[in-house]
């Protein structure tokens, strides 16, 4: 997974973004985005089937599993890195996270994965103020290459997103 | 060592601890003397795949590697009412870490059980009190690893050079001023929680100095156990991993050694602590269903103060479940000791290897819970769907032989 994708070059059509983050493990994501608004622990905040079920967490009930995840930071225990490979394992993980600080916890959970399973599953950190133009709602499309190399984020108005990545 | 020199298991566990280096932005690896493991509590298969496969690979581990607690009591095995993929899972996950060559220590206070690292050594710790202990405690230095970094780490001997390996990383960047909280509140030993919940609060991940706190880490292990029920809570409440208390931890013996120039102060008061304890007390009323002590494990200086508290007095009120978890290795210096006997007489149950808040121990009858850790008051509500109390050690007595939640507000006055 060192190729980092190449954007088809092209018109950006209203609505589109594109945010240039870096890596933190590679992958590769195509899915809807849900925009986390407070950190979550994986520990003790997510079950196995990919739902928030932290009872203080604003989005609690919300399914994770299969869709692009945007969070602030990976708060709490570090035995989310376990929980995380069980996620991603069990295939109820998110498709791929975007978060606004790096974290090295759920990056050893998505490496470990990668190590048994073979499935990658991209972690890309994305500056502040990027991260404070994702919404929950849109399409995002990634392909995360070693880290920490550059990754272009495209966020899509629609969530039906044609492929627009290739590699 | 990538390219399997040193076998496979170590060639799989570099990729992991490169693999984290390069998303920390680490330039190079550290040497490591010493990891403590906290993979051996079973949260499912990928764990016990990965372990399992790192001994069909022939791994072993380069440095002293202590255990964290597992999923089960291997001493007392009626006491946790697993199912049974827990309990064969479970056991599995634990034998697999032994394979690999760890110390059969099962506590989350190895430093407790005969594990400190020297003052400056670089270590590879996991479980956020056992962090917070040795980098603060004594002065070691280990970054926040979770679950399969500090195997990794075990395996290849090496950790990424990044967080709080580093020396910039462990100055203070903000103060905490105790000096208006009057003696008699901090003599309380209900304060030390509080104080770190107000720590976690404040500080979230930050480094934090504590000044006008009272201490001597040479005292028989009265500031020693203040200060690890401390920096539990505020690892819990915060994700603190490492704070200066100013005269006491080695690392701070001035404000200016250890703080970054500017940072600010808060002044906390009596008030503080006090609201900080009562957010760590879901229940209201005066219930009680079971009492838990030893969060982080009991170390054989709470061993004397229970024992001493149960000398003389009435046994506990059938009705209340009183637990103590402890490490084994503390146990058998507590029975050595004395200690264990009149705890036992008082009708306290021992727990070992494992913890009240981590696996299926309490029974289902239980809806409000008494603690002297703050660490399981923060966890207990959403891990096992209890009420919690928080009270110093003597009220918790008080209350297990009373029936009933008994504590003196007085104390916490300005």
């Amino acid at each position: 997974m060192t190729d980092s994708g190449q954007i088809e070059s092209g018109q950006i059509e209203s609505g589109q973004i594109e945010l240039t983050g870096r890596s933190l493990h590679p992958g590769r994501a195509d899915a809807p985005l849900i925009q986390l608004e407070q950190p979550l622990s994986f520990w003790g905040g997510v079950d196995a089937a990919g739902t928030v079920v932290e009872a203080r967490h604003p989005q609690y009930g919300i399914r994770l599993a299969g869709a692009v995840v945007a969070m602030p930071t990976g708060r709490g225990s570090s035995s989310s890195t376990a929980v995380l490979a069980e996620l991603i394992r069990a295939g109820t993980a998110p498709a791929g996270l975007l978060l606004a600080e790096r974290d090295t916890i759920l990056v050893t959970g998505a490496l470990v994965a990668a190590e048994i399973y073979g499935r990658w599953m991209p972690i890309v950190e994305l500056s502040d103020s990027d991260f404070s133009r994702l919404a929950t709602g849109r399409a995002v499309a990634l392909t995360a290459g070693l880290a920490p190399s550059p990754v272009q984020v495209r966020v899509d108005s629609c969530t039906d997103t044609p492929e627009r990545i290739r590699s | 060592m990538l390219a399997g020199r040193a076998g496979e298991a170590a060639a799989m566990c570099m990729r992991i601890v490169t693999g984290v280096a390069r998303a920390s932005g680490a330039e190079r690896l550290q040497p490591v003397v010493s990891a403590h493991a906290d993979g051996c509590l079973y949260h499912g298969v990928a764990g016990l795949d990965f372990t399992e496969r790192l001994v069909e690979l022939g791994g072993k581990v380069a440095v002293r590697t202590t255990l964290n607690v597992g999923s089960l009591d291997l001493l007392h095995p009626g006491l946790v009412r697993a199912d049974p993929t827990l309990a064969t899972n479970g056991r599995r996950l634990m034998d697999a870490h032994v394979a690999l060559g760890c110390e059969q220590t099962w506590s989350c206070a190895p430093y407790q059980s005969g594990h400190r690292p020297a003052r400056g050594a670089h270590v590879a710790w996991a479980e956020s009190n056992a962090i917070t202990f040795v980098n603060s405690v004594l002065g070691a230095r280990s970054d926040r690893y979770g679950d399969f970094l500090d195997i990794a780490a075990a395996i290849t001997g090496r950790v990424p050079y990044a967080g709080l390996h580093r020396d910039q990383a462990r100055r203070a960047t903000m103060v905490l001023d105790f000096s208006a909280v009057p003696e008699r509140v901090l003599a309380h030993d209900a304060a030390w929680p509080a104080i770190g919940a107000f720590l976690g609060a404040r500080a979230g991940t930050r480094v934090a100095a504590l000044t006008g706190l009272p201490g001597d880490l040479a005292d028989g292990g009265v500031t020693e156990d203040r200060l690890k029920a401390l920096g539990a809570t505020a690892a819990s409440s915060g994700g603190v991993a490492l704070f200066h208390v100013v005269g006491v931890t080695p690392e701070a013996p001035t404000l200016d050694a250890v703080l970054v120039p500017g940072a600010p102060t808060v002044s906390v008061r009596a008030g503080d602590l006090r609201a900080a304890r009562d957010q760590l007390s879901t229940a209201t009323g005066d219930r009680l269903d079971a009492v838990s002590l030893g969060t982080p494990h009991f170390s054989l200086a709470e061993f004397a103060a229970l024992a001493d508290e149960l000398l003389t007095g009435p046994v506990f009120c059938p009705s209340v479940d009183v637990y103590v978890s402890t490490s084994r290795g503390v146990l058998a210096l507590a029975e050595q000791a004395g200690y264990l006997a009149p705890v036992l007489a008082s009708g306290a149950r021992i727990l070992t290897d494992t913890c009240t808040y981590v696996t299926p121990v309490l029974s289902d009858h239980v809806s409000v819970a008494m603690t002297n850790s703050g660490k399981w008051a923060w966890y207990a509500p959403a891990n096992l769907g209890v009420d919690t109390v928080l009270g110093s050690l003597r009220e918790c007595v008080a209350s297990a032989r009373a029936g009933k939640v008994v504590r003196d507000d007085r104390l916490w006055a300005d």
